[in-house]
């Protein structure tokens, strides 16, 4: 399984040694980060190769890593009907760099990229019809990103006076609560409130 | 509408915009869908969706992993198993954990009876949508004994929560394995009498046969899966493609489609439960004993009875399920062949107890997208066929 996806990794690294910027297999899959520039010649090349043959565009996902310096990351899952075969590629962005848009090469890439938008804020240049679509009309901020809270910022609900629905900041019955059940002794690498007092006065880092 | 009905040389009739839902029943759900109309044709369809938008990907990343599998039943809340498999594999892949032979044959078993639920609901509520009444009445029957074996089997009817990470929550009860057997028997019954209504029916042939055509191409290129895909006549299937748990045993066929219309689709549907009915009778017949779950206490509970008398069982069962187990830092897309089509997670793990990042992939996202796309030229009545021949379920798309 993975001398293949080697091959195939190669294949695409030697045909863009400009645009690739890393492969890597894991789990048996393969995942190949790609200039976010070339992403749409890398897509119809991934399409139209003999070799390769993805034809069909899976899925379009957007992760947020707010420490890095471009923190969004947007990774398309291809599958060749033809191989049986999976590749991942990977583009990096920030909050106002576009990603230009993968609907030349594949029809279904429309929603996926509005979906990223909407919940991501990745911005697609060139998308004929960037528009929000799974959150509500008006819904103002990206929710899948790190800095969202959980709870949002407003709700909604019916108004009996004014006998429409309006908006409201969120008020929450009770705090919300996360809690940390993480063992002090195995996977920790954080530091616990109290920690300081065994170091003397030094500030918690 | 344009009230110029005037004589038959200046009849120009403007194209008129309409709102087709979100309080519809045809409509599968909460679809709002915004046609451009020139009459009665389809000029552009516009489809609203979001309604249902529960965030279930953002809860996730707050949830341990044990927690986060009753998301997934409630997802396509017709097909819950299925989903609940592909996200079990995918913590299974990351962790590298094998479950025990029993555990896979009881999943591909309650897998397939997943498909039959969900083709049941599909095809019977396609038939309402074009004007057939009965098949919904009687596939309810069927449903409802195959809800009763998921009941038996997980303690829920719907939300099973069922599978998990390194196997299923518990054994079968004692009795299920015949029950189910004598279900196989006589449902292919219940299947040429829903097929005697609907397939050469006149009607229904009427409203399906030629409608929401989809090339091969048009197909792959719009990210069809499932029997949306075969039904366009393209022989692909995760289940043989890339088999996953104890499909690759299993001797069953793929039915394929020539034309893509609703027909098609809706016989590729029909001729899938009487494969799944192959499969599960396998199942019966192979099913092996030994465990339900890998034996390992950081990851499988305690039996209760054990927890009563060891003190580490005890320490065991808490830490289960409060912290959870960690799943090493990684990623995978794992995907199964849910009865809709390829249902996928993309699942982000940090090395911690909850995920970083679950993306879901629903197959009717992409069918629902192809609306536009398949229903221009159509007439308005179609369109309800054409939503309904693609299975759609709000509770995947919106998420």
């Amino acid at each position: 399984m993975t001398q293949p996806l080697e091959a195939l990794g190669e294949k695409v690294a030697a045909a863009f040694p400009q645009d690739v910027l890393r492969r890597e297999i894991s789990h048996d899959e393969l995942m190949v980060g790609v200039r976010r520039e070339a992403i749409v010649r890398v897509l119809q090349f991934l399409r139209d190769d003999p070799d390769c043959r993805f034809g069909i565009l899976v899925d379009i996902c957007g992760v947020d890593y707010p420490e890095r310096a471009e923190r969004l990351e947007v990774v398309y899952n291809l599958l060749s009907l033809t191989y049986n075969r999976r590749i991942r590629l990977k583009v990096t962005t920030d909050e106002q760099t576009p990603v230009p848009s993968a609907t030349p090469v594949y029809s279904t890439a429309g929603w996926l990229e509005r979906e990223c938008w909407d919940l991501l804020g990745v911005y697609f240049a060139d998308h004929p019809d960037l528009r929000r679509i799974l959150t509500d009309y008006g819904f103002e901020g990206h929710p899948l990103r790190k800095d969202f809270p959980l709870t949002g910022y407003v709700e909604v609900r019916y108004d009996e006076e004014q006998k429409r629905v309006i908006y409201e900041p969120v008020k929450l019955k009770q705090e919300f609560r996360s809690f940390d059940f993480l063992s002090p002794w195995e996977g920790m690498n954080a530091i616990l409130p109290g920690d300081e007092k065994a170091a003397g006065e030094d500030k918690p880092t | 509408m344009s009230a110029d009905l005037g004589s038959a040389n200046e009849a120009t009739i403007k194209s008129f915009t309409m709102n087709f839902g979100p309080q519809h029943p045809a409509a599968h759900g909460v679809l709002r869908l915004v046609l451009e109309m020139n009459g009665e044709v389809i000029e552009r369809a516009d489809p609203h969706i979001g309604l249902l938008h529960r965030g279930t990907e953002k809860l996730i990343e707050y949830k341990t992993y044990i927690q986060a599998t009753p998301y997934f039943d409630r997802l396509d809340y017709v097909s819950p198993m299925c989903q609940e498999h592909a996200f079990a594999l995918a913590i299974e892949k990351l962790m590298g954990i094998t479950p025990p032979p029993r555990a896979q044959y009881i999943r591909v078993m309650f897998a397939e009876i997943t498909r039959i639920l969900n083709h049941l609901l599909n095809l019977t509520a396609f038939a309402l949508d074009v004007g057939a009444i009965t098949p919904l009445l009687w596939g309810f029957e069927e449903r409802e004994k195959l809800m009763e074996f998921y009941e038996r089997a997980s303690g829920a009817r719907l939300h099973a929560n069922y599978f998990r990470p390194g196997g299923v929550h518990q054994d079968l009860s004692p009795g299920l394995l015949e029950d189910i057997a004598a279900f196989c028997d006589q449902f292919p019954k219940r299947i040429d009498d829903l097929e005697q209504l609907l397939t050469e029916n006149r009607i229904f042939k009427q409203r399906t046969v030629d409608i929401g055509r989809m090339t091969r191409e048009q197909a792959i290129d719009w990210g069809f899966s499932g029997p949306m895909l075969r039904a366009s006549g393209v022989p692909w299937d995760l289940r043989k493609a890339q088999p996953y748990d104890v499909y690759g045993d299993m001797d069953f066929d793929i039915p394929i489609g020539k034309n893509g219309d609703c027909w098609d689709r809706y016989l590729v549907r029909m001729e899938e439960m009487r494969q799944s009915l192959r499969i599960i009778k396998q199942c019966i017949d192979q099913m092996p004993s030994g465990p339900h779950m890998v034996d390992d206490r950081k990851i499988a509970p305690p039996p209760r009875a054990e927890m009563k008398t060891s003190m580490e069982a005890l320490i065991h069962h808490f830490k289960l399920y409060t912290e959870g187990y960690h799943v090493p830092a990684g990623e995978t897309y794992t995907a199964v062949e849910a009865p809709k089509g390829e249902f996928g997670v993309y699942l982000v793990a940090d090395g911690s107890n909850r995920p970083y990042r679950c993306k879901i992939r629903a197959p009717g996202f992409a069918f629902l997208q192809s609306t536009d796309f398949v229903s221009r030229g159509h007439m308005l009545a179609d369109v309800v066929a054409i939503i309904g021949s693609m299975d759609i379920v709000f509770g995947e798309i919106d998420r």
